[in-house]
């Protein structure tokens, strides 16, 4: 297998790693609490994105039979049409949690933002240490 | 599948990505990330996955976004990074 085939051949596997390192980039590295939510959205799209790209070939249609209540029904189905449905499915699961973890996370954020008026990780440290000097 | 269409929207989807954790606007962070899962959806209906596609488009570029302008308007836009 020549290089150019080995890069663009898997571009989708290449293009996963990347979104999840800028993901896991802004869970760790950026200061600000709603871009850390961003980032775990973002990191969470780039598994779906595996999950579906395993499933996929080349010259496969949707998983959809053809003629299955025609006259065609009731014949073999050849596999190789058709991209493998169950990563799909699998997925489909995973996109309701990310929005639901997304949606606590939110909430989550309004009760921080009520108690202390910033997303900033370190005017929140600085907030909670002038409580701590006052006990 | 056809790779040209796919590498395409692959590099879309890394642009809006890094612009939505990069730009210093929650609203634009906001919107950026409306774009990306938009992309998504298309990169999916591309691959042969639909029902991802159009769960993806209606849950996490709608529902999510309206969530998060929501949120937006209930505290505030304000960041450092």
């Amino acid at each position: 297998m020549d290089t150019a085939q080995f890069i663009i051949g898997k571009f989708n596997y290449w293009v996963y790693i990347v979104l999840m390192m800028i993901g896991f980039y802004a869970m760790i590295a950026k200061r600000n609490l709603v871009k850390k939510v961003v980032g775990m959205n973002i990191f969470q799209t780039a598994i779906i994105l595996f999950f579906i790209s395993t499933s996929s070939k080349s010259g496969a249609t949707i998983p959809i039979i053809q003629n299955a209540h025609g006259d065609a029904a009731g014949h073999a189905i050849n596999v190789a049409q058709y991209a493998n449905p169950l990563p799909h499915v699998l997925m489909l699961t995973a996109i309701v949690v990310m929005v639901s973890t997304f949606g606590v996370a939110l909430a989550l954020l309004i009760m921080v933002n009520r108690d202390y008026g910033t997303f900033e990780e370190d005017e929140i440290y600085e907030t909670l240490e002038v409580l701590q000097l006052k006990k | 599948m056809i790779w040209q269409l796919d590498i395409v929207f692959l590099i879309l989807v890394v642009i809006s990505a890094i612009a939505a954790i990069s730009v210093k606007d929650l609203l634009s962070s906001a919107i950026l990330l409306g774009a990306y899962s938009f992309l998504m959806c298309l990169l999916w209906s591309e691959m042969g996955a639909v029902d991802v596609a159009f769960t993806e488009a209606a849950v996490g570029a709608g529902i999510s976004t309206a969530f998060f302008i929501g949120f937006i308007y209930q505290t505030t836009r304000r960041t450092k990074d």
